[in-house]
Parts: structure tokens; C-alpha cells; sequence
């Protein structure tokens, strides 16, 4: 036997086995959201008849109708949403204009305070729950979906604040001297020239920060109260309580809750990935 | 969740180094310093002066309604004999190990099982990557009928012959904190996983000719040249991992609230039924602080890397 063809043979099984090993870790992850799936579209009686480790008898999309209108889900979606959209938005915005502050222009203690409002958003949340929760109480926001836009916008700012300011610092000095010659203010540069060379890392970070705010709960139990006003997360919870061991409908909550961040993820994946290792990078 | 990644050397846009960077004018102008102080504001209300709050009301004693009492150092004094917090305290150690610890490794092994750009390493990537993107209350629910007593796990375990080991996961003492563990693993794999393959990538592939040319095995090149050149990716992901595991809180809250009987009680959770449950909200900012003295290493380390980067 010739070496080439042993060397082909090789190659071949280590393509085997790679796929073998790869293709089962694979399936084992995917192993448990398909099982969520199969449940959510199974009926209560099938499940006790047969176990939820059973096989599937009969199919329904009965589970989605409960979780959605009965479970209130569609109200906790929207209040999700209501959250995330403008938080996402408002905190880019803000970690922006500090950053082009922060690294286009000589201010006086621009390290400090850059590693000031990193370090803010660094701090275990545990430390801040109480007083925020009395804050909100004190200023009369508590239990109020601006509660939970503003704490989210003040604590995550300061992160965003630092990945853009290593992206914009490393934006030729000559390009905004170009533009300064030509008599644009700090505005005009902000705006038509910064921002603009700045969007894959804007691109990346809004695919990050809309799972982080959508996927939060802690800081949403913490500021708010009545269940009417509960983001998908907590409402999550809520219907968990509410029907106890009825995996069928909690199924179909589940699905309805991580759909929206699975649909960034799918639509955006490529930003997504940027946006994970934008930081680690830089 | 919020913490990702430091950055280290590697700028894949021309280096920021050549010429003086663009300082503009020696002046600030009014627009310039507007832009720090907005946001800086918001972050000063809603973290900074409760930062400052919670650090004082650790030395009182608080119910919410009535003003809180100043009792200096009682509530540390009271945490030396409360078992429960004892228990939180080793639960979170633990957790870290564990969680950490076993994130990290099978992280970096996922990463360079599937470093190789290859047909169909897309999949296995992305399908690694998927869990990463529900938030813990859908994985722990996800889970939570894993765990069923007549729950996939357990059938899969009477299946294959095991059905000896059939056990109510989450309602028992011995098993709770390790059933919960397993779905925080299931989700951040892939996320360390992301972070190494990024790492691996950046790893001149020269490098391994030369090891290889030398005569280094496998595991050589492995342990000679891999781990070396992952090192600032490495700091990273212990940054995380441990900001991580500290702020831990939503896999357990929806998966057992820290029972049964505290078994699966890590100090986030016992801080926060302490707080807004029990309404001792003096010794739940304690409680907090002992947290943030746990992060605190971390916190300064990952500043020090940054301040050395700022600039």
C-alpha cells in the first residue's frame, strides 16, 4: 500500500471521528431545547398518560393560546420590549457621546473617569438592589416601567462606555484634524465622522445588550412589583407558579420567552460573536 | 452578566500608536464635556450614590420603614454564627470551583475541538453557542423538566439500567446545588467557548510550524505554545468567570429559591430573600458587601488591566 493513500485513509477517519465527537457534543446540547419543543406541543393528558419523559402521542398548539393570553405573556412581552428597545437605544447612545468625549479630546481626567464608569458597571448588583429599590421609591418611580429603563441605562453605560472608547481611539488622528481644518465643530465630527466608522462595534454591542436587558431579572424584580408590569423574565416565573407541574404550558412560556433573543441571535450571529469578543480584541 | 471581556494587544485596526492621536483643541469645548457629564450623571444616580448607600446601611439595622439604626459592625458580628450564611458562603465557594472552574475547561476544549474552520463546524459552534442567548429563567425551567421525576434524565437513567439512581434531582439536599449547577454550565460553554476561539485564532500559525519542524508532539505544542499565547485571554476569562459566579443569582432563584433547606443557598440569593423577603435590610446589604469584598480582587485587578490599556 502506497503512503499517500495510508495518509488519505488517516485524514479520513480523523474527518470521521471529528464529526462523531462534534456531532455528539452537539446533539447533547440541542438535546434539552428540543425536548422543550416536543413538550411545548404536547397536551396535558399526554403528559400524565405517559410520562414527560415519554414518548409524544398527540400534538397541540392549545399550550401557546394559555401561556399567551391566560399566562399573560403577551402583556410581559410587550412590557419586555417597552424596556429593552429604548434602554438599548438610550444607553448606546450615551456610552457614544462619552466615549468620543473620552477618547477624541484631551479633558482632564479622562483615564479616571473612564475607569470610574467601567468600574460602576463592574460592582456585584447585589450591593446596589436596596438602595436603588429605595430610590425608585423615593423619586416615585417605583413599580413603573422607567424604574427599570433608567437603573438599566445607568448600570450597563459604563461597560459600553469602555469597549467604544478603545474602538473610536483607534481611529486616525488625521481624519477629525482633516475635518477641523475644514471648520466642523465637535458635532459634526461626533456625528458624521466618528459615529459612522464606529457602527460595527454599535452594530455588535446592540445585539449583546438587547439579549443582557431582555434577558434580565434581577434588576426588574427589584424595582418592580405588580404583575401587570413584570417583563418576560419574572412573568416567566409567575407562570411557573401559576401552573405547577403543567410542563406543557411552561413549555410553550419558555419558547415564547427565548424566542426574540434567538431571533437577534439568528438574524445577527455574526455581529453577535463581534460583539462577545469586541473587549477581548480590541 | 454584565462583565465580558478586558482588552489586551492585539488591535486589528492600525495601531493607535502613530502620531499623536487626535486630541483636538487644548480647550474643551461646552459640547465636549456635556457628553461625559450626561451619561456620568445617570451612572452617578442610579450606581454610584447607591453604591455609597449600600455600603452605609451594612452598619445599620433597617426594617425599610422606620429609620435605619446604626449598629457599626453587628451585622458581620451576627453573620460569624448564622449557619445559613456559613452554608451560602461555601455554596458560593463551591460554585466558583465548579462552575468556574469546569466553565473554563470544557470552554477552552470545545474551543479547540472546533478551532479548525471546516465543513460543518458552523453548526456545532453555533449549536453550542445557542444557550448562551436564553436568559437563565428559560434555562432553568428548560431543565427543571430534565430534573422531573418522570423527567427525561430519569428515563434516560432507567433506560440504560440505572433506574437505581432515579432521583428527585432539585428536591433533594445531596443534589440540588449541582442540579443547578449543570444548566449554568450548559449555557456558559459557549460563551468561554466563543471567548478561547477568538484567542486560538489570534495564535500565529507560524508558531506551531516552528514546534513542529523542532520536533514537539501534539501535547507539546499544546502545553508550549497554546497555553502560553492564551495567557491574556486566559485573564480574561477568569475575570469573567468569577464576576460571573458571584452575581449568579437567576438559575437559582427560578430553579430552587436556595432550598431545599438552604442547600443550594449561594450568598446572592440569601441576599436578596433576606432583603426583600425577610425586610432586614441592613443585614442584606452586609451580606452584599461581603460580595463585593469577594469580587473586589477581580474588580481592581480588571481596572489595573484596563488603566494600563486606556492609554
Amino acid at each position: 500500500m502506497s503512503a499517500t493513500s495510508t495518509a488519505v485513509r488517516r485524514r479520513r477517519a480523523a474527518t470521521a471521528g471529528f464529526h462523531l465527537g462534534a456531532g455528539a457534543l452537539a446533539l447533547l446540547w440541542l438535546l434539552p431545547i428540543a425536548l422543550v419543543l416536543v413538550t411545548s406541543l404536547r397536551s396535558f393528558d399526554d403528559i400524565a398518560a405517559h410520562g414527560l419523559g415519554g414518548l409524544p402521542h398527540s400534538f397541540t398548539l392549545d399550550n401557546f393560546r394559555q401561556a399567551w393570553v391566560d399566562g399573560g405573556q403577551q402583556r410581559a412581552l410587550i412590557n419586555s420590549l417597552l424596556v429593552t428597545v429604548p434602554c438599548v437605544l438610550a444607553t448606546l447612545a450615551l456610552a457614544a457621546m462619552a466615549a468620543f468625549a473620552l477618547s477624541r479630546y484631551d479633558l482632564p481626567l479622562r483615564r479616571s473617569l473612564l475607569l470610574l464608569m467601567l468600574g460602576g458597571n463592574l460592582l456585584p448588583p447585589q450591593i446596589l438592589l436596596i438602595p436603588v429599590s429605595k430610590l425608585s421609591e423615593m423619586i416615585g418611580v417605583y413599580d413603573t416601567l422607567p424604574a427599570l429603563i433608567g437603573v438599566q441605562i445607568g448600570f450597563g453605560v459604563g461597560f459600553y462606555v469602555f469597549v467604544l472608547h478603545g474602538f473610536m481611539r483607534a481611529i486616525p488622528a488625521e481624519i477629525q484634524q482633516a475635518a477641523v481644518v475644514d471648520g466642523a465643530g465637535p458635532w459634526q465630527v461626533f456625528w458624521r465622522i466618528i459615529l459612522p466608522l464606529t457602527r460595527p462595534a454599535l452594530a455588535a454591542l446592540s445585539a449583546l445588550s438587547f439579549t443582557w436587558i431582555f434577558n434580565d431579572l434581577l434588576w426588574a424584580i427589584t424595582v418592580l412589583r405588580s404583575d401587570t408590569k413584570m417583563p418576560i423574565t419574572a412573568a416567566l416565573i409567575g407562570l411557573q407558579g401559576q401552573y405547577v407541574s403543567m410542563w406543557n404550558v411552561i413549555a410553550a412560556g419558555s419558547v415564547i420567552a427565548a424566542a426574540p433573543t434567538v431571533a437577534v441571535f439568528l438574524r445577527f450571529q455574526r455581529h453577535f460573536v463581534a460583539g462577545l469578543n469586541l473587549g477581548a480584541v480590541k | 452578566m454584565a462583565v465580558l471581556t478586558a482588552p489586551h494587544r492585539k488591535p486589528p485596526v492600525p495601531a493607535p500608536s502613530r502620531g499623536g492621536r487626535a486630541r483636538g483643541p487644548r480647550r474643551t469645548p461646552p459640547l465636549v464635556l456635556a457628553f461625559v457629564l450626561v451619561p456620568l450623571l445617570a451612572e452617578a444616580v442610579w450606581v454610584f450614590w447607591p453604591a455609597v448607600q449600600g455600603f452605609y446601611l451594612a452598619l445599620t439595622s433597617w426594617d425599610g420603614v422606620s429609620a435605619p439604626g446604626f449598629v457599626g459592625l453587628g451585622n458581620f458580628r451576627e453573620m460569624a454564627s448564622d449557619e445559613v450564611f456559613r452554608g451560602a458562603l461555601g455554596h458560593t465557594v463551591l460554585w466558583l470551583v465548579l462552575f468556574g472552574g469546569l466553565s473554563a475547561l470544557l470552554g477552552l476544549a470545545a474551543a479547540l475541538l472546533l478551532q479548525q474552520e471546516r465543513r460543518g463546524v458552523g453548526f456545532y459552534r453555533a449549536a453550542l453557542f445557542l444557550p448562551v442567548v436564553f436568559s437563565l429563567v428559560a434555562t432553568a425551567l428548560v431543565w427543571q423538566a430534565v430534573y422531573q421525576p418522570d423527567g427525561v434524565l430519569n428515563e434516560l437513567l432507567e433506560s440504560v439500567g440505572l433506574g437505581s439512581l432515579r432521583h428527585a434531582w432539585l428536591a433533594d439536599q445531596d443534589t440540588a446545588l449541582y442540579a443547578v449547577i449543570v444548566p449554568a454550565l450548559w449555557r456558559q460553554i459557549g460563551y468561554v467557548m466563543v471567548l478561547y476561539l477568538a484567542g486560538l485564532k489570534g495564535i500565529d500559525p507560524a508558531l506551531y510550524e516552528a514546534a513542529k519542524v523542532d520536533g514537539a508532539s501534539a501535547w507539546q505544542r499544546f502545553r508550549h505554545v497554546t497555553l502560553p499565547q492564551l495567557r491574556s485571554v486566559n485573564a480574561v476569562v477568569v475575570s469573567v468567570i468569577i464576576i460571573d459566579s458571584l452575581r449568579s443569582f437567576d438559575v437559582v432563584w427560578s430553579l430552587t429559591r436556595g432550598g431545599p433547606y438552604h442547600s443550594s443557598e449561594l450568598l446572592s440569593t440569601y441576599m436578596y430573600s433576606t432583603a426583600f423577603q425577610s425586610l432586614r435590610l441592613g443585614y442584606g446589604s452586609a451580606l452584599a458587601v461581603v460580595i463585593f469584598l469577594l469580587a473586589f480582587g477581580v474588580i481592581a485587578s480588571y481596572l489595573v488591566r484596563a488603566f494600563r490599556e486606556a492609554d
